[in-house]
């Protein structure tokens, strides 16, 4: 058994518990907790109470139910009555906007590989570009060299 | 494709787009109105707070800076208008709340029935925790939100949050105990 033996250190894992199983602790806390349950027993069965309370958690906030249309009849009221007031002047054309919500309309798969693709096209430029440049170097500069040696 | 990110649908709410808006509210205004409803208690009122917070979402888009995620900005202000809410109820303090929840069981026959019934009993006393204790656990466990967004939803240090969960978390200990649940912690 490799229980975790500093106080300290187990004091500060267990308060991470909660948001272990809440799943939203970053990799590296993520890590070192689930490597402190894996050796401690005790530390295991205080994290069984946590997910206790977070599945009653849950479940007592699903029961409180919804708000009526009626919330929603009065927010669009109220801004209907605000526009109707001052209405708001329209971006006329806002482009970095426009193209986040282009990209955004892509998965994150998709947008890799495009963003792979696009680099690949642009280092087959580059040396393409290059390659150009020297050959036409080394077309000006050799005449000038050899005519230099002759004289 | 993918659903519209929030952060696209505050650009176009910047811009007046009332149907960015609607996406915006079927999205979020049950979460919105749970987290309210569990500060208020009270469902008329927390109707009119959530019009409020999303009326306060569109007056302020354009301001919007994206330094965090826009539930977190909105659950923000949703607890600012909840305890203003509260401040403005006379006779009623933020933690009186979880009095009623402290009872002697022995005294209390719908509790000695809940004892069979370890869940009810656990969301019981979840109910009767103190407003600061059940914003904290709701954050958590069922908003999921980050110590970093709790800090920022609440305004307090991220090592309070941390304490804080511990301390509302060792009272539901308490109020489990006093209900004949002993969990062997803390």
């Amino acid at each position: 058994m490799n229980m975790i033996n500093k106080e300290p250190e187990r004091h500060e894992i267990e308060a991470l518990l909660p948001w272990h199983a809440a799943g939203t602790l970053n990799r590296r806390d993520a890590d070192r907790v689930e490597q402190a349950l894996a050796g401690d027993h005790e530390l295991a069965r205080r994290y069984d109470l946590v997910r206790e309370e977070l599945a009653e958690t849950i479940h007592l906030n699903e029961t409180l139910g919804a708000p009526s249309a009626r919330a929603m009849e009065k927010l669009f009221a109220a801004i209907d009555a605000e526009e109707a007031r001052a209405p708001r002047r329209k971006r006329s054309f806002d482009l970095s906007a426009r193209i986040s919500e282009f990209l955004s309309g892509f998965a994150p798969r998709t947008l890799a590989w495009s963003a792979a693709a696009a680099a690949v096209a642009i280092l087959l430029q580059a040396a393409v570009i290059t390659s150009v440049l020297v050959k036409d170097n080394g077309n000006v500069d050799g005449p000038t060299l050899s005519s230099a040696m002759s004289n | 494709m993918q659903a519209t990110p929030d952060e696209v649908l505050i650009g176009r709410i910047a811009s007046g787009d009332r149907l960015a808006m609607q996406v915006l509210y079927a999205r979020h205004h049950v979460r919105v109105f749970r987290f309210v409803l569990r500060l208020v208690r009270d469902e008329a009122a927390a109707e009119d707070l959530i019009s409020e917070v999303f009326l306060d979402v569109w007056r302020q888009a354009g301001r919007f800076e994206g330094r965090s995620a826009v539930s977190t900005w909105m659950l923000a202000i949703a607890r600012f208008k909840a305890l203003s809410a509260l401040r403005r109820r006379p006779d009623e303090a933020l933690d009186e709340e979880a009095a009623g929840a402290i009872e002697d069981p022995t005294d209390d026959p719908e509790m000695t029935l809940e004892k069979k019934d370890k869940s009810a009993s656990l969301r019981k006393c979840l109910s009767g925790l103190s407003a600061e204790h059940r914003e904290i656990i709701d954050l958590v466990y069922y908003h999921e939100k980050s110590v970093e967004e709790v800090a920022e939803i609440v305004g307090i240090p991220e090592n309070t949050v941390k304490t804080r969960m511990f301390y509302a978390r060792k009272k539901l200990a308490e109020l489990l105990k006093a209900a004949g649940i002993e969990r062997g912690w803390p």
